[in-house]
């Protein structure tokens, strides 16, 4: 919504400086986008009189116009078509500044010297007409500035309206609530009544859907067509709409002054001199004022011919065929009230939005819809030589009223956390045009039939609110109650803590868009089964929700490595998706934390750098389980898709498997343009934080030297060195402190597929030096355990 | 051979030349242990003196003394003990120097240039978006309220219906929405906003409730470097008897001033939100230039953030709260415009979803 300050001043009296009416817009909730002063950008434009108009010597479609401009003749170069002796028009001198910063220079155009420029609309910052040079008032007084004749040295304050404000759709809405906020006078004088003729014909009108258009007024002129004159187009151009024809130029203003849409429509061309207004039948299709053909559907409300015949989409769109143009010589206005949810639905299942519709679906004043038709009437009269019918055919079977809105004082109060008296309160909301009825603490106010928005006591709250200023409301702090711990949930502190874990192993935190396209899905190996999609995706690659973190990842790795960065280590925490269990409608959410790593760890100079491999991802896991404390976690060699088929694990917790751990399939990683091996994990955080967590007790530490034993066997390939480590747990009991593995190789020697296993043991008690009987006897317990449960024997 | 040589004839000598010839002797061999303990170059060779010296020649020497006569005994035992003094001083003085040389020479020879030999530990880094959206945590659990994370995918009723936006309502179209294939069309979607955690907190917990509420959000729109179609919000929601729009501001205001300094204020200005009324944009005094104006406040001298305002009587009704009992206030506001701001990121593009590590590993 753009208003200007000088329509803005028909209204009320406004003399504040520009920043202060728009400091005043945006503590109303009016908020101001920009403001506009596009006479600023215009300088030595003055009016001159074309005196004669000479063909150039050397072209045919570029003229010479001598032109007088008051203290002084010229000739200049000119291109436009309409221009001829006595017209006055805007003359750019040398020297002159139009919008753009665009500076006049004095040039030779063909070999002839042009002394300046002659200027259309467009150059001059008024829309976007660059058809012809702009015709000034012939009365203008040669050498005049410009800006005073076209009324530039204007401001514009560009408004973002919220929806709840149809009524500063219009200039006057606005102007309403910046008089109330400046105690300025404001009044919206009666509409002239214009010139009116018995001898024009009736029309008929009928409603068929009263519900879905409650009120319709039609009016009848006879005008003449043509351009409108200068002040009415540069009103337009200044709120940004371009100028068209008279008649089209005065349903605009009337809607942009009052937020009233008007339509026009040629009577000569409405079959049978009526109106039926009705919803669509299906299948039927009509072609708007924008030459597309409309396909309508049952519940559209259309505006018909006496035969039915469809004219215009019900406050969206007019029809092509009764489009007014410049052999128009009868209108009939239409000025109607159509319920907003009607029209929000045509306009939404249709993609098509105009300023009408934008107006109606948030609801116009049904109360305004004669008058307005009456301005609109008024306004031909100047501008379209237009002669009305006396008759004004209203259909308004069931006035809608003022809304009677009971208000508590105290509760205004309440809510905002003030003071104020009932007084107060009923002198801040009066000037908006609300109503109040008695003098106690406890009202009634009646809200203008303008202000769809004010329907209950909360909504008058809200304007008591804008009227007296949030910035005057006394700050206080509200404090959770005496007693209340503000805290993370245990399950939020462990989710920082896997974040924080993997953050202390090297990876860094990338964030993956959760939409993906299906193939993004299938390119990395993860079941689609369960996968839910988007209905009206804009992409087809954000079409599907992800059900794993690894394709954001893996892409986030190709990105890196096509950018030249090989070492890479990244992890994401985040939601994943998965089509609902059982009736549930909802899908169903799991926070999935993966990682990924690739390239190399930097050793250098030392060493040589290492190449990542899949202990690192391993490391990570530990780190993530060692966070969470987790008891009971195994891992078991598996095959998965997207992982190497003999390099890869899933991770049980408490026996129930949480994700997969490993180097990524080594024909995935070429397809990612990786050159390194590429290790990673995805791993179900919500399964993770379910699991048994270690004993928290404090376990008594020994001061007693330990006995530390290596220990060799040699298994089938197959025997996970996991399982030995819990045999050898098992029959090392208590006092085995410690056991880890230390090496591990193949050769010949050990037999085909068989590997030799090594662990480094250490034993110790809690209460005394193990003896060297006790610890032979452990020795010789843990080698047959080992032996009897995998088939090993120990090595020599 | 020399008659002074034999037994005989020392024995023969006057008593004080007998003491004067031990004498020189310690003197002589003092000198020459000085002069041998000097230059020595091992810490073995001067071992090797320190024998020779103190337990061969000075013991010799010593035995001589039973030949003296007494009144000479005194001086000879002085002379003698300074003789010794000077030799081990003169060895041990040499045998700190040799030491001091040779743990020299071990360090030279261990010396590294620590300067550039760091292995190139790389710690992680947590998401810019993750450090704001944590400290955002910290700062409401100080202030005693909870933390609550909603579903993604969320119903119509608890997007739009129970937050006082009916089918149809103008305000639906402000924002364009996501929806999944599920359940009936347009029942399920991906959550426009934050604010229907609101109407889970307050269907599954009775009031008082001081609850703040982060998340990931989802607009139907294209990626740019102003917009995302996924997004990070934070929401706040009091219910509680007697809460006012004084709350609400003063509340921001402390909360402001915690996550950009002392010096900030905030600014409210009346705006529309269907859930809430009455409704106020969000904004702050620019902590970079102090109001003066500058390029990340655009001259204005204000940050618009985001909205806020007393949580609307519908929306209690519509988890059967009576509003004449309850009154609450909500606020809500992009996270993803933190980092941006405070670190001049360029893009939103960049922040989000591009996860190059040259980016993160700045943070």
């Amino acid at each position: 919504m753009r208003a200007p300050l000088s329509w803005l001043r028909d209204f009320t009296p406004l003399d504040a400086p520009s920043q202060e009416i728009a400091e005043a817009l945006n503590q109303l909730g009016l908020e101001v986008d920009d403001i506009h002063e596009p006479g600023k950008e215009i300088s030595g434009v003055v009016a001159a009189r074309i005196l004669d108009v000479v063909p150039h010597p050397d072209a045919d479609k570029i003229r010479l116009a001598d032109i007088d401009f008051g203290s002084g003749q010229l000739r200049v170069v000119c291109g436009a078509p309409n221009i001829e002796a006595g017209m006055v028009v805007p003359f750019a001198k040398v020297g002159a500044v139009l919008p753009g910063d665009f500076k006049i220079t004095k040039r030779k155009i063909r070999g002839v010297v042009s002394e300046g420029m002659l200027c259309s609309p467009r150059e001059l910052g008024l829309g976007d007409d660059h058809g012809g040079i702009l015709a000034l008032d012939d009365n203008s007084e040669l050498g005049r500035d410009v800006r005073e004749i076209l009324g530039l040295n204007d401001t514009v304050f560009e408004l973002s309206i919220t929806p709840n404000r149809p009524d500063a759709m219009g200039i006057v809405g606005v102007a309403r609530d910046l008089a109330a906020h400046f105690g300025l006078p404001f009044e919206v004088a009666d509409a002239a009544p214009g010139t009116t003729a018995e001898r024009i014909g009736a029309v008929t009108v009928h409603v068929e859907d009263p519900d879905r258009c409650p009120r319709f007024v039609a009016r009848v002129a006879q005008v003449v067509m043509g351009d409108s004159p200068a002040w009415l187009q540069r009103r337009l151009t200044l709120a940004g709409m371009r100028p068209i024809s008279n008649v089209v130029d005065v349903t605009n203003y009337i809607m942009l002054e009052r937020c009233r849409p008007l339509h026009a429509f040629d009577l000569g061309r409405l079959a049978g001199r009526g109106i039926v207004v009705r919803c669509a039948a299906q299948g039927e299709s009509m072609m708007t004022l924008d030459g597309v053909e409309r396909p309508l559907a049952s519940d559209d409300l259309l505006i018909c011919d006496a035969v039915r015949a469809p004219q215009a989409i019900a406050g969206i769109m007019g029809g092509r065929e009764s489009e007014v143009d410049e052999s128009t010589t009868e209108v009939l206005i239409e000025s109607a009230y159509f319920a907003p949810s009607g029209i929000a639905k045509t306009s939404k299942r249709l993609g098509l939005r105009s300023e009408a519709s934008a107006r109606f679906e948030r609801g116009v004043d049904p109360n305004g819809v004669a008058a307005g038709a009456d301005a609109a009437i008024a306004l031909l009269a100047v501008v379209a030589n237009g002669v009305a019918a006396t008759e004004t055919i209203d259909v308004y079977p069931n006035p809608i009223p003022r809304r009677r809105i009971a208000v508590r004082t105290g509760r205004v109060n309440a809510i905002l956390g003030t003071d104020l008296k009932a007084a107060t309160v009923r002198s801040l909301i009066e000037p908006l045009g609300i109503t109040t009825t008695g003098t106690d603490d406890d009202f009634v106010a009646e809200a203008p039939t303008w202000r769809p928005d004010l329907e209950r006591e909360i909504d008058i709250v809200e304007e008591v609110a804008r009227r007296f200023g949030l910035q005057n409301i006394k700050r206080t702090v509200a404090s959770a109650p005496a007693g209340s711990v503000g805290r993370l949930t245990s399950w939020q502190r462990a989710r920082r803590h896997v974040a924080d874990a993997l953050v202390g192993a090297g990876y860094s935190e990338g964030m993956t868009l959760p939409l993906v396209a299906l193939t993004d899905l299938a390119a990395v190996g993860v079941d689609t089964d369960r996968v839910v999609r988007v209905a009206n995706p804009l992409r087809v690659e954000e079409s599907v929700m992800r059900p794993s973190l690894r394709p954001g990842l893996l892409d986030a790795l190709a990105r890196n490595a096509a950018r030249g960065n090989p070492d890479v280590a990244l992890f994401e925490l985040g939601t994943v998706f998965f089509a609902p269990d059982d009736d549930n409608y909802l899908p169903t959410e799991h926070t999935f934390v993966a990682g990924v790593r690739a390239g190399s760890e930097r050793t250098a100079p030392r060493r040589h750098d290492r190449g990542i491999d899949v202990g690192d991802a391993l490391d990570a896991v530990q780190a993530i389980v060692d966070a969470l404390g987790l008891a009971n976690v195994r891992l078991e060699a598996a095959t998965s898709s997207g992982w190497h088929p003999a390099r890869a694990a899933e991770v049980f917790v408490d026996d129930q498997l949480v994700g997969v751990v490993g180097e990524v399939e080594h024909e995935l990683v070429a397809t990612l343009g990786v050159s390194s091996t590429v290790v990673g994990f995805e791993l179900d955080v919500d399964m993770l934080l379910s699991g048994e967590v270690r004993d928290p007790h404090f376990r008594p530490i020994s001061t007693y030297p330990p006995a530390n034993i290596d220990l060799a066997f040699v298994v089938d390939d197959h025997v996970a060195a996991a399982d030995v480590v819990r045999t050898l747990r098992a029959a090392g009991g208590e006092m085995l402190e410690s056991v880890h593995l230390f090496d591990t190789f193949r050769s010949s020697q050990l037999g085909d597929g068989n590997v030799s296993l090594a662990f480094a043991l250490r034993f110790r008690a809690i209460d005394r030096t193990l003896t060297d009987v006790e610890i032979a006897g452990l020795h010789t317990g843990c080698i047959a355990a080992v032996e009897s449960a995998h088939a090993a024997r120990l090595r020599a | 051979m020399n008659q002074h040589d034999t037994p005989n004839e020392r024995s023969e000598q006057a008593p004080s030349a007998r003491a004067d010839d031990l004498i020189a002797r310690a003197t002589t061999l003092a000198g020459d242990a000085e002069l041998s303990a000097n230059t020595a170059t091992t810490l073995d060779v001067l071992n090797e003196l320190e024998r020779s010296v103190i337990k061969h020649s000075l013991a010799d020497i010593k035995k001589g003394i039973k030949d003296v006569d007494g009144a000479d005994r005194a001086r000879v035992g002085q002379a003698l003990s300074a003789a010794e003094v000077r030799a081990r001083g003169a060895i041990e003085v040499r045998r700190i120097d040799l030491a001091t040389a040779e743990r020299e020479a071990v360090v030279e020879r261990e010396r590294l240039d620590l300067s550039a030999q760091g292995r190139g530990y790389q710690r992680g880094h947590l998401h810019p978006v993750t450090q704001v959206w944590r400290e955002l945590e910290d700062i409401f659990c100080g202030l005693g309220y909870q933390v609550f994370y909603g579903p993604e995918a969320e119903d119509d009723w608890h997007n739009f219906e129970a937050l006082n936006f009916p089918p149809g309502h103008p305000a639906r179209a402000m924002q364009d929405t996501l929806y999944l294939e599920l359940g009936a069309p347009e029942q399920v979607l991906l959550r426009t906003h934050t604010s229907p955690c609101q109407i889970r907190l307050m269907e599954s917990q009775p009031p008082p409730i001081y609850a703040v509420m982060p998340g990931r959000t989802f607009r139907r729109d294209t990626m740019d470097a102003r917009h995302s179609p996924v997004f990070h919000q934070i929401e706040a929601l009091v219910v509680d008897r007697n809460i006012t729009m004084g709350d609400l501001m003063g509340t921001i205001d402390v909360f402001f001033r915690a996550l950009f300094g002392e010096e900030v204020e905030a600014r409210f200005l009346p705006s529309y939100f269907p859930f809430t009324e009455p409704s106020s944009e969000l904004g702050v005094s620019c902590p970079f230039c102090a109001r003066k104006g500058c390029r990340t406040c655009s001259n204005t001298g204000w940050i618009e953030l985001g909205g806020c305002g007393m949580v609307d009587p519908n929306v209690f009704r519509a988890v059967g709260l009576d509003p004449e009992e309850w009154s609450g206030f909500a606020f809500g506001f992009g996270i993803d415009r933190i980092p941006l701001l405070r670190n001049e990121i360029d893009t939103l593009q960049t922040l989000l979803w591009d996860n190059d590590v040259r980016f993160l590993s700045q943070f």
